[in-house]
This record gives structure tokens, C-alpha cells and sequence, in this order.
């Protein structure tokens, strides 16, 4: 079956990024199919690859990379959040005059569209957030 | 055709298991997960809302949020089944569609 995932939390807030990464896990061993991950809100704080937490917690962004490269995952970072949050790759670099980007490796900053074609394209679309 | 609600804050922090006992349908499935879990523990003040959706719905306990929290299973209600992450994902391809109360 084909899932797509939503994400509305950043991460180390509650649990939503872990609950969508343990899920989202869980469906591709079954052998399900992944359309997109979707960042949208506080969750587009997923993809940024300047996140350093201790050495002994998760590192919810690198499981996330790691995650998409075993599985060959889109992750799509929602554009209008991520502009409000600093999030940033080379396109938005440019396009705003910023000095630097942080956009994790295998995360893709775009649309609303994304969202929406992956409700369309996929047979379950999975909310986690506050 | 039956639809997969998804609880994941305290009822003793907000009203979502509340308001998805009262708007889902019989035959429903209800998935008590994250902080949604202390829902399901007996002897709280909203104990009977779970109690008495658990004849005409199917409620369900994501395991590892449970006893992540220091919950024992035997202060869980009676009828609530519990399941892991691989559970979760065959209870939202098991129904129609999927409803988070956030």
C-alpha cells in the first residue's frame, strides 16, 4: 500500500517527529511504499542539518537522511514554513540574499502542492503534530 | 468502510479523546498513542468514556508509548488491545482512511 506522512512538530518537542519516523520506519520493513514525507508547520525543523543533539539522544535528522537514502524517501520541507523558520537551500539562499544554507542531506524544500498530490497519489495520508 | 482515529495528547491536557469519542462512528478504530495513552489507564476521571466506547469501537494502545511512560499492563482498561509500531500501520491500512485529533 501506498502511505504518504505528514509532519506538523518540530523535533525534541513532544513526540511527533519520533512517532512519524518509528512509523513511517515500521511501514517500509512491512514492504509498504513511502509517496512523501511532508514537513509542513514547526515540522519543517526536521531538515535542518545544523541540528547537534548530545551524543547519547536520537539525532531525529540524520534518521530521517538515513532513512530516505536506505529507501529512497521524498522528503519535502514546506517552503512558506521553512522561509519563516530559516530554513534554507541553495535556491532560497539566492532567491533572499542569504549567506548560508542548512538544508539536510535528502530533504527538498518545496510547495503546498506537494502536500496536496500526496493526499491525491497515495492510498493513506498519516497526520502526526500537535 | 470504517475510519482510524488517532489520539495523541493526555486527556487531562486536552479535549481531542474526547471529541473523537463523541464525533466517530461505531466500528471505528481509536489508537491511543504518545501522551493519548494515560486515556486508557483505569481509575482516572475519564475512564468511563473509554469504558464505554470499547463495545460499539475498537480501541487500541500503541505499546511502546505505554510502557515508555512507566505504565504496567494491568492498569489498563479492560478491552483496550495493545500494539506496536507494525500494528499501527496495519490498523491505518486495515481502514478507509485516517483521522488525527490533534
Amino acid at each position: 500500500m501506498k502511505f504518504s506522512i505528514q509532519v506538523n512538530e518540530g523535533p525534541y518537542q513532544h513526540q511527533a517527529s519520533d512517532s512519524a519516523y518509528q512509523f513511517t520506519k515500521a511501514a517500509l520493513e512491512k514492504g509498504h511504499e513511502c509517496f512523501r514525507v511532508f514537513f509542513y508547520h514547526d515540522g519543517v525543523l526536521n531538515g535542518t542539518r545544523l541540528t547537534t543533539p548530545p551524543q547519547d539522544d536520537r539525532n531525529i535528522v540524520n534518521n530521517w537522511t538515513e532513512l530516505a537514502e536506505k529507501y529512497d524517501l521524498d522528503l519535502v520541507v514546506c517552503v512558506a514554513a521553512a522561509q519563516r523558520r530559516g530554513i534554507v537551500d541553495e535556491g532560497e539562499a539566492e532567491r533572499n540574499g542569504k549567506d548560508a544554507t542548512n538544508i539536510a542531506p535528502r530533504f527538498r524544500i518545496s510547495g503546498l502542492g506537494q502536500l496536496v498530490e500526496a493526499a491525491i497519489q497515495s492510498d493513506r495520508l498519516v497526520v502526526f503534530g500537535d | 468502510m470504517s475510519d482510524l482515529h488517532t489520539v495523541n495528547k493526555s486527556p487531562f491536557e486536552k479535549n481531542s479523546l474526547d471529541s473523537c469519542l463523541r464525533f466517530s462512528k461505531a466500528g471505528s478504530a481509536i489508537l491511543l498513542y504518545e501522551d493519548g495513552v494515560y486515556g486508557a489507564l483505569k481509575g482516572t476521571a475519564v475512564e468511563n468514556l473509554i469504558a464505554s466506547a470499547v463495545g460499539d469501537k475498537k480501541v487500541y494502545v500503541l505499546g511502546p508509548d505505554f510502557k515508555a511512560r512507566g505504565l504496567a499492563d494491568d492498569r489498563m482498561i479492560d478491552g483496550v488491545e495493545v500494539v506496536d509500531y507494525a500494528g499501527f500501520v496495519d490498523l491505518v491500512e486495515a481502514n478507509d482512511k485516517v483521522q488525527a485529533w490533534v
